[in-house]
């Protein structure tokens, strides 16, 4: 008999375990053990994770909703620690076990030579625990906490190199940044709380039609805030910092200072994807709100569309990977705004097979290039990185939806969701998408064509060979992403997702468009003739021409469009934005504070010119006793006229 | 008559300390030692039994005792615990424990003498919190001073003379006016409960006393100046940075984790149920002190380069938290009628309290250990700490991100229930506590990692030694307390609950 609780008990609790194992007893048990612990508790939960997730589909098991523990009272509400298993939450679990899986089995060989191995271990383990905790957890509570705990995870490892600067540059910037988006968020809780009284997923979504209509506040303006909308978009401000859409974007890049397995493991298939998924989850709360949706869907486009754009021009094999990341992840979101939430979370999952594969890929040419990561000091690695080659072709042709690749599926879907779309803004959202598809096949097929195609006439390039610990989990990874794409599309037209994730009767786009669905094969063939195929071929013909076939057409290109540039390479001014303006206005005001409130103002004229007052005042009187007795003489002298006088005058008057 | 539980909390550590002064000086340090830890230790057992013993059910004063004292003024020796008081207690005892340990290390010479004083002022403290008798709380409270000037003025720093003055004087000035209003308090007492009633300096009775307005509000003022000044709230915090940074580790220990507290636990006792209506009248004023510390002070704390200060700053930033926690009640009554939300914003104030004792314990601590070894506090001086002390680098880690309010560390449970109760009073006060979550980080972060991270810059960074034996001890002992009362807030909350409950049904009669 197959328990759900014991095993999701055990698949959330083996890598803390092993974490622990790793993390404390690292320097005694040593590497072997370490990596050993880890990879295995990883892999028993991969396991588990599977055959929770093949019960699903045949229906043996249904959604399960349990408490382990109440944290803490909320006046009488109690906050709990609990899980909620169901479908989602199962799909979910079993992508971040297996690329985590394939993330430890790879580290084994990329990080080997690292003094910090075991240290590595523990941390990639404990990211594993976190992010299991965020996607099953049954309130927000949980949900905050599993939040936060990646996010301190991502810190600790983008700057697991504490020695190297720009690492721990961007780790602050990283744990930073993605503060201004829980700041949002746990106001949304806040509001959540206020609203439904209570944090539990399941009472907040029973509670929720009686919300809808609800006024919180109203604006200075005479708008008036409906509660759902302010949850809403309070929440997508966690969102867009997890998830690194604009304006909240700037960490994502940065973060590429970590390891590469890192990128891989947090940076693409997982932790960015938590705020997609914490969308998909509460999707019950967002289908209430129209606005909520439409600024959703604006800013899945915006970051779409320009992260998109700023790839093309970068020239380190892992911002480029970081930016299509960014570029991908503003596809979910699109996805999330028109309520395609089913096929957000497909992509989500197809992107986390061939994103990681593209990591691992990159990562694999850098540890064989000895830590070289600019494109241009590649080219020609066709032959002495093979396997490396060829997975990388299948996770270049998903990821810009080639038919019949994983990712076409997901993409494409989404494209037609866009087009069935009610919402105002999905008309133009519509043409920036499709454009997007070349963008894609361009920035992917530049990196592509340089690193393996462009001819180089140095000889220099050392390249080391791979062991099977790193070229392992590159077929394992290839695979889904070849074929994952066709396999999931049945279990989402048969709408496996029901349970999971609501869509409100008049969003009808995605109930159509699966209406409408053919079979994986014809759905291919079908891409064949589509406007985004077409797209992405143009994009894949001119990366060829602008870098294989006539290599100076690119620099050419360049220099006509020298100030459009200018702007992309320095990532559309965010940085500088928020480095001259934010930053300097915050340390500005601080000094401000302290130079004129605290020690001027407060300290200066309050406290000590008190003192110094009190001291001027018994300084002037000490002058009076001088111990002269003729002084005294004279003072009392003085005062007894005047007594006189005083009197005398009072008699005469 | 039980046990006088409470009486031997006080004055075991008090005479244990008294002794300690009149030993000899050429006794072996390592005696002193180790006598002044077992008291140290046998206080927290004794506080234990207090906490095991303790009813979570009713909010009645518990382990009471009651003596006549000074008789013809009816003033009565009169202590007891309820659950605002107990877990100050617990966290007095928790501390000493640790400012013993890590003296082993950094204090040389004059050991008995810390030692002493440090007992002294644990007995002292216990005594702030546990007397009922209003004459007996602001005698230990006065008293506390003594050794707190003493510990500033003898360890401290270089301009330990300017700062230790200054702290005097700052809470002297506050005090002249707690005791005028205790006075006051005594001839209302007087009037309505006749001459010859034992309850005229007893505070229980101050609460039940019928103010008219007038009287209250300046009642109020009175005993605001004397409990902001120790909370401390802007604008009259300055004597803190000052006072941290000359103070030697353990005083600064002392200072952060339980000083402060006897701000808090003021407004509690004697503002809240004293002046109730006073309190809502100036409950807005306070609420926008509270949110200027949060914010204002937080911007301070990050353009500090001095590792104290910085610390220092920070635990006024999140000392904002408990008053505008206690203070946002009242408008979370008018706005939503809820009292368990009020009561929940109660109780994340003082789960604040405790919490900040462990944190700003831990980091005051942390940054005592690199003084003890390079004899800065200065962030410029240090870089790279990890790569030769990695095992304080992860405690620093833990107690940087409890900091910052981390889930799963004790600083996160006070500021999430504060700041979603505040919610309900207004969406600003929320929006403006919440901003601790990004400016907090900031400069916490900020600091770790020009302190921690990257390579070694300075010589002297390359020759520390990693910390070993108490050391090792005093932060362990503290990071599982962070975690346990992050991952597991129930118990605590529950022992506030009856007595929370209490206090916000005195908040909410008016007296008028």
């Amino acid at each position: 008999m197959f328990e759900l609780k014991s095993s999701c008990l055990a698949i959330v609790g083996l890598p803390l375990a092993a974490a622990m194992l790793a993390g404390f007893c690292g320097k005694v048990i040593g590497q072997r053990a370490s990596h050993l612990a880890t990879t295995f508790a990883v892999g028993l939960s991969f396991f588990l994770s599977l055959i929770v997730i093949k019960q699903f589909y045949t229906h043996e098991i249904s959604p399960l909703n349990f408490t382990l523990y109440t944290w803490g009272q909320f006046g009488h509400t109690p906050f709990t620690i609990g899980f909620l298993i169901d479908q989602l939450t199962a799909v979910m679990m079993l992508i971040v076990t297996f690329v985590s899986w394939m993330v430890h089995i790879y580290s084994i060989g990329y990080m080997r030579d690292d003094p910090g191995y075991q240290r590595f271990f523990c941390y990639i383990s404990l990211f594993t625990f976190g992010m299991l905790m965020l996607i099953s957890a049954n309130n927000f509570l949980q949900l905050f906490f599993g939040w936060e705990m990646v996010g301190l995870m991502s810190y600790l490892l983008i700057g697991f190199w504490f020695k190297k600067e720009s690492a721990i540059v961007a780790n602050l910037k990283a744990f930073i940044v993605n503060r201004v988006g829980d700041f949002g968020f746990l106001i949304g809780i806040a509001a959540v709380l206020y609203c439904f009284g209570t944090l539990d997923y399941r009472l907040v979504f029973e509670e929720v039609q009686n919300i809808s209509k609800v006024e919180l506040f109203q604006l200075p303006t005479g708008y008036t805030v409906s509660a759902i909308t302010f949850i809403c978009l309070c929440l997508f401000v966690g969102a867009m910092g997890k998830s690194a859409q604009v304006p909240l974007h700037v960490w994502l890049p940065d973060s590429m200072e970590g390891p590469t397995p890192i990128s891989a493991l947090i940076h693409a298939a997982t932790m960015v994807t938590a705020g997609v998924f914490m969308i998909a989850r509460l999707s019950p709360l967002f289908e209430y709100s129209e606005l909520a949706l439409n600024v959703i869907l604006t800013i899945g486009t915006v970051t779409c569309f320009l992260m998109g754009l700023v790839g093309i021009v970068q020239n380190d094999i892992k911002r480029i990977i970081a930016y299509s990341t960014l570029s991908q992840l503003g596809y979910m979101m699109i996805a999330m705004g028109v309520s395609a939430y089913p096929i957000g979370i497909f992509h989500l999952v197809t992107h986390a097979f061939f994103k990681a594969l593209l990591f691992l890929g990159a990562g694999s040419i850098i540890f064989a290039l000895h830590h070289e990561q600019d494109i241009w000091k590649m080219g020609n690695l066709r032959k002495s990185l093979p396997i490396t080659y060829y997975t990388m072709l299948v996770g270049s042709l998903a990821l810009i939806g080639f038919p019949f690749f994983s990712g076409f599926y997901s993409k494409d879907l989404i494209i037609e969701a866009v087009k069935l779309s009610q919402l105002p803004c999905a008309k133009a959202a519509y043409y920036f998408v499709v454009g997007g598809v070349y963008i894609t096949a361009l920035y992917t097929f530049r990196l592509f064509f340089v690193v393996f195609h462009l001819k180089t006439d140095r000889d220099d390039i050392h390249v080391e060979p791979n062991s099977w610990v790193v070229e392992g989990p590159l077929v394992l990874l290839a695979i889904p992403s070849l074929v994952l794409g066709a396999l999931f599309l049945r279990p989402l037209s048969e709408n496996y997702f029901a349970h999971s994730l609501v869509i409100h009767p008049e969003h009808s786009g995605f109930q159509e468009l699966m209406a409408a669905s053919e079979s994986p094969f014809f759905m291919a063939l079908h891409g064949f003739t589509s406007l985004p195929f077409v797209l992405g071929l143009l994009g894949i013909i001119t990366a060829w021409i602008g870098y294989v076939v006539r290599p100076k057409s690119a620099a050419w290109v360049q220099r006509r469009l020298g100030v459009i540039y200018y702007i992309l390479k320095n990532q559309l001014g965010f940085d500088a934005f928020y480095r001259l303006v934010v930053v300097m206005a915050t340390r500005t005001l601080g000094l401000f504070c302290w130079r004129w409130g605290d020690q001027w103002l407060i300290d200066g004229v309050g406290v000590n010119g008190t003192a110094n007052t009190v001291k001027r005042l018994s300084q002037s009187l000490r002058k009076m006793q001088t111990g002269y007795l003729y002084h005294y003489a004279f003072v009392m002298i003085v005062g007894f006229l005047v007594l006189i006088a005083w009197l005398l005058l009072s008699v005469i008057v | 008559m039980a046990f006088p539980l409470l009486s031997w909390l006080i004055w075991i550590p008090i005479f244990g300390g008294a002794a300690l002064l009149f030993l000899r000086k050429e006794t072996c340090v390592l005696w002193v030692r180790f006598f002044s830890l077992c008291l140290a230790m046998f206080s927290f057992g004794l506080s234990c039994v207090l906490l095991i013993g303790f009813d979570v059910t009713t909010s009645e004063m518990q382990w009471a005792e009651t003596i006549p004292w000074i008789p013809s003024f009816q003033i009565f020796y009169r202590l007891g615990v309820d659950g605002l008081s107990l877990p100050l207690i617990v966290l007095t005892c928790f501390t000493t424990i640790l400012v013993i340990l890590a003296s082993y290390r950094s204090v040389q010479n004059n050991v008995a003498d810390y030692c002493a004083t440090f007992l002294i002022m644990q007995g002292l403290m216990c005594g702030v919190f546990a007397s009922l008798d209003a004459v007996l709380f602001y005698s230990f409270w006065e008293a506390m001073l003594v050794p707190m000037f003493l510990i500033i003025g003898r360890w401290g720093g270089q301009n330990r003379i300017y700062a230790t003055m200054k702290f005097f004087l700052y809470t002297f000035f506050g005090s002249v006016l707690l005791l005028v209003a205790i006075l006051y308090l005594q001839m209302v007492a007087k009037s309505t409960l006749g001459a010859e009633s034992d309850g005229l300096f007893n505070i229980l009775a101050f609460q039940n006393l019928a103010l008219t307005m007038i009287e209250q509000k300046w009642i109020f003022l009175a005993f605001l100046i004397a409990f902001a000044i120790k909370v401390p709230m802007w604008p009259v915090h300055t004597w803190l940075p000052d006072a941290h940074v000359e103070a030697p580790a353990g005083g600064s220990v002392v200072l952060a984790a339980i000083l402060l507290k006897m701000g808090g636990y003021g407004f509690l006792r004697f503002i809240l149920p004293i002046t109730p209506d006073a309190s809502q009248f100036f409950a807005s004023g306070i609420i926008g002190l509270s949110l200027i510390a949060i914010i204002y002070i937080a911007l301070v704390a990050i353009v500090q380069t001095d590792m104290k200060k910085l610390i220092a700053y920070s635990s006024i930033s999140h000392m904002g938290i408990v008053t505008l926690g206690l203070f946002t009640v009242f408008s979370i009554i008018k706005n939503t009628e809820n009292h368990d939300v009020a009561v929940a914003s109660m109780e994340g104030s003082l789960v604040q309290m405790i919490s900040h004792g462990f944190i700003s314990a831990a980091l005051f601590l942390c940054v005592g250990v690199l003084y003890d070894r390079l004899h800065s506090r200065l962030i410029k001086d240090y870089g790279g700490v990890v790569n030769t002390m990695p095992i304080f680098a992860a405690f620093f880690m833990l107690f940087a991100m409890a900091n910052v309010g981390l889930p799963g560390t004790s600083g996160f449970v006070g500021e999430f229930l504060v700041i979603l109760s505040a919610f309900q009073a207004k969406i600003w006060y929320a929006v403006g506590a919440a901003t601790l979550l990004i400016l907090g980080a900031s400069y916490t972060l900020w600091m770790y990692k020009r302190v921690i991270f990257g390579s070694i810059t300075q010589p002297a960074v390359a020759t520390l030694r990693d910390i070993q034996g108490t050391e090792i001890c005093v932060l362990l002992l503290l990071a599982i307390a962070i975690l346990w009362l992050g991952l597991w807030p129930e118990p605590l909350l529950n022992i506030l609950q009856a007595s929370t409950e209490h206090l916000l049904n005195q908040m909410l009669h008016s007296k008028l």
